[in-house]
């Protein structure tokens, strides 16, 4: 009934469609760095209002219902010829908060957690949330001047990491390596989605 | 400090919170769309002659209009005014509602299953 949206009467506008990939990572991992060096744009910086039930902690004030919680989150711009639009979202620094995320996941083509090898620990979270949330993903170790060089099979050992999940070395400042990882990105969720052959009922 | 509350216009907030309250007297206490999700990446479109019927809209719809004669998507539209996207969402149904935009939605996860895309997103990434 009201599904026709776009075309009313108006001439039959022709939109492209747009699509999401996620940045993700822990505090200063270079989220913001990674979509920038990518992005036909400047990154921007959009606020979004995000909805969660509350979680029972509070039991005695007796409030229930939903709690909204403001992020800031940065985003960058990739065009894909007429058809397409990519949108590059990082999003947000509190990795606490990944129950927020739903209403961000919701859609994304796929998802890169950026990790920080100094601070390994950090983008758990982010793994736990897209590995239960089944959006394919793919982890980008960010190689900071003076950091540590590690192996990746120690990275991968050390975070666990199932050995389907690719996982590359960047360096989140320079656009040819930005570029390959959200290849490997795209590459990965059309594995994941499409399958290596359509069999098995 | 009591608050001449018997007019409208009288600012009955602190500076610091003008930031929270106004994007909401925009929408007139409004924080849902009439219709639709509006997604962050849901483009916006105006549609119609060129400055038509615009002008009894509220500055902000305006500038909406003037800013999605190409498509955008609504954080881009968010940025650009300078407004949440919560605010954004209720202005652009009220807009789409109006016939002055029309909108696409993102793909739903089920459309993430064609090959094309992935092809085409992989042939983009690599002309870049």
């Amino acid at each position: 009934m009201d599904s026709v949206r776009s075309d009313r009467d108006a001439g039959r506008v022709t939109l492209p469609k747009a699509i999401k990939i996620l940045v993700a990572g822990g505090f200063g991992a270079g989220k913001t760095t990674l979509v920038g060096s990518v992005s036909e744009i400047e990154p921007l910086r959009t606020e979004e209002t995000l909805t969660h039930q509350g979680i029972g902690i509070d039991d005695l004030s007796g409030v229930e219902g939903k709690k909204t919680t403001t992020v800031a989150m940065d985003f960058g711009r990739i065009t894909i010829g007429d058809d397409y639009r990519l949108y590059l979202f990082g999003t947000p620094g509190q990795e606490r908060f990944w129950f927020l995320w739903d209403e961000l996941a919701l859609g994304a083509l796929g998802a890169v957690v950026l990790a920080d090898t100094r601070r390994l620990a950090d983008c758990f979270p982010s793994l736990d949330y897209f590995e239960r949330r089944e959006t394919p993903f793919i982890v980008a170790v960010n190689c900071f001047d003076g950091a540590r060089r590690y192996d990746l099979d120690e990275v991968r050992l050390g975070l666990t990491l199932h050995e389907d999940i690719p996982i590359v070395m960047c360096d989140a400042r320079r656009r040819e390596s930005g570029k390959e990882v959200l290849i490997t990105l795209v590459e990965h969720a059309m594995r994941m989605r499409l399958g290596p052959a359509p069999s098995s009922r | 400090m009591p608050a001449s509350d018997e007019h409208p216009d009288t600012q009955w907030v602190g500076e610091a919170a003008g930031a929270i309250v106004r994007p909401y007297v925009l929408t007139r206490g409004r924080t849902e769309p009439t219709r639709g999700r509006f997604d962050l990446i849901t483009l916006a479109v105006a549609v119609g002659p060129a400055h038509a019927g615009t002008g009894g809209l509220d500055p902000e719809c305006q500038a909406i209009v003037r800013f999605c004669r190409r498509p955008q998507s609504v954080a881009e539209i968010a940025a650009h005014i300078n407004l949440p996207a919560g605010t954004v969402r209720v202005l652009l149904s009220d807009l789409l509602d109006q016939g002055l935009i029309a909108t696409q939605e993102p793909h739903s996860e089920t459309d993430m299953h064609d090959e094309k895309l992935y092809k085409a997103v992989l042939d983009g990434l690599r002309a870049l």
